[in-house]
C-alpha cells in the first residue's frame, strides 16, 4: 500500500529530519509509529500523503510515485487526522465541515448526504450537526475532524497523537473505533507517544530515533525490549516494568497486558516454586 | 495545616446555564502531592482557576461558598497577590513562553513585581538550577525541545517562589522519557522545596507513584478523595471510568483469583515488591 524507499528529508531551514528511511506498510495493516520529540515521526507520515516530498528516495502509494500525484490525489486514498483539530477545522457548523471534503472530491449530493449521516452517526455527533466546531469541548473537536476524514473512505487513515487530551473513557472509545476500522479492511497508521495506549491496541510498531527507523515489529518484542526503548525514549508499559523488577524469579519479561501478566502470575504460583 | 480549604465552592461561568463546579468541600495540606482527575469537562481546570483566583476575579460569573488558599479569602484578593502564592502550569509550554532568552523569561514575573535586580537574578539562578536547565539560559525558547520548554515554563513560575504549584497535564506533549523527567522535577519540588503541588492528569500509570493524595472529580463534584491507593481500588473509580493504573488493575485481577497481596500497588515499583513477596514463599 505505502513503500518507503530510502527516503531523506531536509527541510528548508536545512534540519534533516529524514535519514535513509525505509518501510513497508501492508494493505489492511495497523502500525503504530513512535519515537521521542523530534524523531521524523510527523515528517515520515506527511510524506505518506505528500504534504511533503522525499528530498531523496521516494515514496510509493499503491506503486505510484507521490512525485507523480497531487496532494488531491494522494488525500483521496490517505486521510489524515491531525495532532491539533484546530488546525484542521474551520467551517461554520459540524455538518459543513464534514461536507467540505466530500463535496471537493465531487460527489453527487444524493451520496455526500448519505456519506454525511453515515460518518455523523458513527462518531455520535448527529446531534451536533447545526453547532459550530469550535463550541464543542476538545475531544469532540477531534471527533469531527476524524468523521470529515472518514466521510470520503480513504484506504488509509493516519492519525497524529489521538490521545491527546482524551480521557480514560474516550480513549476506550477510540481504541474500539481504530481496531474496528482495521477490522474491516483499513489501513491504519497512528503516531503516538502513549505507551499504554499502544500496549492495550497491540498494532505493529515502528520505532524512529533522530531520523531513522531503529525498531519495528509486534507491540509485544519491542515495547518490552528496555534497550530499543531506552534509544527511543520510550518507557516500557506498566505491566512489563512490574516483570522487568521479577527477572531473577525467572519469569518472562515480555508481557504488556494485565490478563496475561495475571495468567503467568497464577501458573507460576500453582506450578510450584522454581 | 491546611494550604487550600474550600467550603460548599459552587461555580458558575457567566451566560452558562449551570455550574460548573457544584459543593466542592476539599481540605489540601500544605506539602501535599495532590492528582486531580476525573473525565473531561468534570470541572478540574475550573476548580484550580479558583486557586489562584482567575476565578472569579478574571471570569466573573457567579461564585458561592468559601475559598481559602494560603490563609487568604480569594475572593478579597486580587490576582496578582494570589499568583505570588500560586503557580500555574499549562498543558502546551508554547502558550506560555515568549520571551528572546529563557533567562528574560524566566525573570519576566519577577521584573513585574518589581523584585530588587541582585534578589531577581538570585531568584532566576536558583529556578533554572532546580529544574536543570542553567546550560539552555541564553537560548530562545523556542528552539528548545518540549521538554525542555516545559522545564522552562515550571522554571518561571517556580522563581515567583510559590507556595502551591498547580501543573495542568504538564506532559501530554512529551515522549515517555521526557515525560518521565519532569515529573521527576515536579516530584523534586514537592520533596525537596516543600512546594504543595497539584497535578491535574489522565496518564495515572505515569504520576500515581508521586502522589499521596487523589481527588477525583465527576460532573462538577468530588467523588473520591483520599489516598491513592484506596482511591484506584475503589468500584467508584472504575465506574467514572478513570484509567486505573496497571498496577492496581493488576492487584485487582489476582485479587479475584484469592492471591494475597499486602495492600493495593498503584505503581509499578510497588506491584514489584509486593509481588516478589507472594512468588517467594
Amino acid at each position: 500500500m505505502i513503500e518507503v524507499k530510502d527516503v531523506h528529508f531536509t527541510y528548508p531551514t536545512g534540519v534533516e529530519a529524514l535519514k535513509g528511511v525505509s518501510l513497508n506498510i501492508r494493505n489492511g495493516e495497523f502500525v503504530a509509529i513512535m519515537g521521542q520529540n523530534g524523531a521524523g515521526k510527523t515528517t515520515l507520515v506527511k510524506q505518506f500523503n505528500g504534504l511533503l516530498k522525499p528530498t531523496k528516495g521516494e515514496v510509493l502509494v499503491d506503486d505510484v510515485s507521490t512525485r507523480n500525484m497531487s496532494i488531491a490525489q494522494l488525500a483521496r486514498k490517505i486521510g489524515f487526522v491531525f495532532q491539533n483539530p484546530d488546525h484542521q477545522l474551520f467551517s461554520e457548523t459540524v455538518e459543513e465541515e464534514i461536507a467540505f471534503a466530500l463535496r471537493n472530491f465531487g460527489f453527487k449530493e444524493h451520496t455526500l448526504k448519505r456519506r454525511l449521516t453515515w460518518a455523523l452517526n458513527l462518531l455520535e455527533l448527529t446531534e451536533y450537526r447545526k453547532t459550530s466546531p469550535f463550541m464543542l469541548s476538545g475531544g469532540e473537536r477531534k471527533r469531527v475532524a476524524l468523521a470529515s476524514v472518514l466521510a470520503w473512505n480513504p484506504k488509509v487513515v493516519i492519525l497524529d497523537e489521538p490521545t491527546i487530551g482524551q480521557d480514560h473513557r474516550q480513549k476506550e472509545i477510540l481504541r474500539q473505533f481504530i481496531v474496528q476500522m482495521n477490522a474491516q479492511g483499513k489501513t491504519v497508521v497512528i503516531v503516538t507517544h502513549d505507551v499504554e495506549f499502544v500496549a492495550e491496541c497491540s498494532p505493529r510498531v515502528v520505532l524512529m530515533a533522530q531520523g531513522q527507523i531503529v525498531a519495528d515489529g509486534d507491540a509485544k518484542r519491542i515495547l518490552t525490549d528496555s534497550n530499543i526503548a531506552l534509544r527511543a525514549s520510550i518507557v516500557p508499559p506498566q505491566i512489563t516494568q512490574i516483570f522487568l523488577g521479577l527477572t531473577d524469579l525467572g519469569l518472562p519479561t515480555d508481557i504488556i497486558d494485565v490478563s496475561e501478566a495475571s495468567k503467568v502470575l497464577l501458573e507460576y504460583l500453582e506450578g510450584g516454586k522454581h | 495545616m491546611a494550604i487550600i480549604e474550600t467550603k460548599n465552592l459552587t461555580y458558575t461561568y457567566p451566560g452558562a446555564t449551570k455550574p460548573s463546579i457544584r459543593d466542592v468541600s476539599l481540605t489540601i495540606e500544605k506539602g501535599e502531592f495532590v492528582i486531580l482527575t476525573g473525565p473531561s469537562g468534570c470541572g478540574k481546570t475550573t476548580l484550580c482557576r479558583c486557586f489562584n483566583g482567575l476565578i472569579p476575579h478574571f471570569y466573573a460569573g457567579q461564585i458561592e461558598g468559601e475559598l481559602t488558599v494560603t490563609g487568604l479569602k480569594v475572593i478579597e484578593h486580587p490576582i496578582y497577590e494570589m499568583a505570588q502564592r500560586v503557580g500555574l502550569v499549562f498543558q502546551n509550554p508554547e502558550n506560555q513562553l515568549f520571551a528572546l532568552s529563557v533567562e528574560k523569561d524566566v525573570a519576566f514575573g519577577l521584573e513585574n513585581l518589581g523584585v530588587r535586580r541582585d534578589e531577581m537574578r538570585k531568584r532566576v539562578d536558583w529556578a533554572l538550577q532546580m529544574t536543570g536547565i542553567e546550560e539552555l539560559r541564553e537560548r530562545a525558547p523556542h528552539e528548545l525541545s518540549g521538554g525542555q520548554q516545559q522545564r522552562v515554563a515550571i522554571a518561571s513560575v517556580l522563581a515567583m517562589q510559590p507556595d502551591i504549584m498547580v501543573f495542568d497535564e504538564p506532559t501530554s506533549f512529551l515522549d515517555p522519557l521526557g515525560a518521565q523527567k519532569i515529573f521527576e522535577v515536579i516530584n523534586d519540588l514537592n520533596k525537596k522545596l516543600g512546594v504543595t503541588v497539584i497535578l491535574v492528569e489522565h496518564r495515572l500509570d505515569l504520576a500515581s507513584k508521586y502522589a499521596d493524595h487523589v481527588v477525583i472529580m465527576d460532573d462538577g463534584k468530588i467523588a473520591l478523595n483520599g489516598k491513592p491507593s484506596e482511591i484506584f481500588n475503589s468500584e467508584t473509580a472504575r465506574l467514572i471510568g478513570v484509567g486505573i493504573p496497571k498496577a492496581t488493575l493488576l492487584w485487582q485481577l489476582l485479587q479475584e483469583n484469592r492471591i494475597k497481596l499486602e495492600g493495593a500497588p498503584t505503581n509499578s515499583e510497588e506491584a514489584t515488591r509486593l509481588l516478589r513477596e507472594v512468588l517467594k514463599t
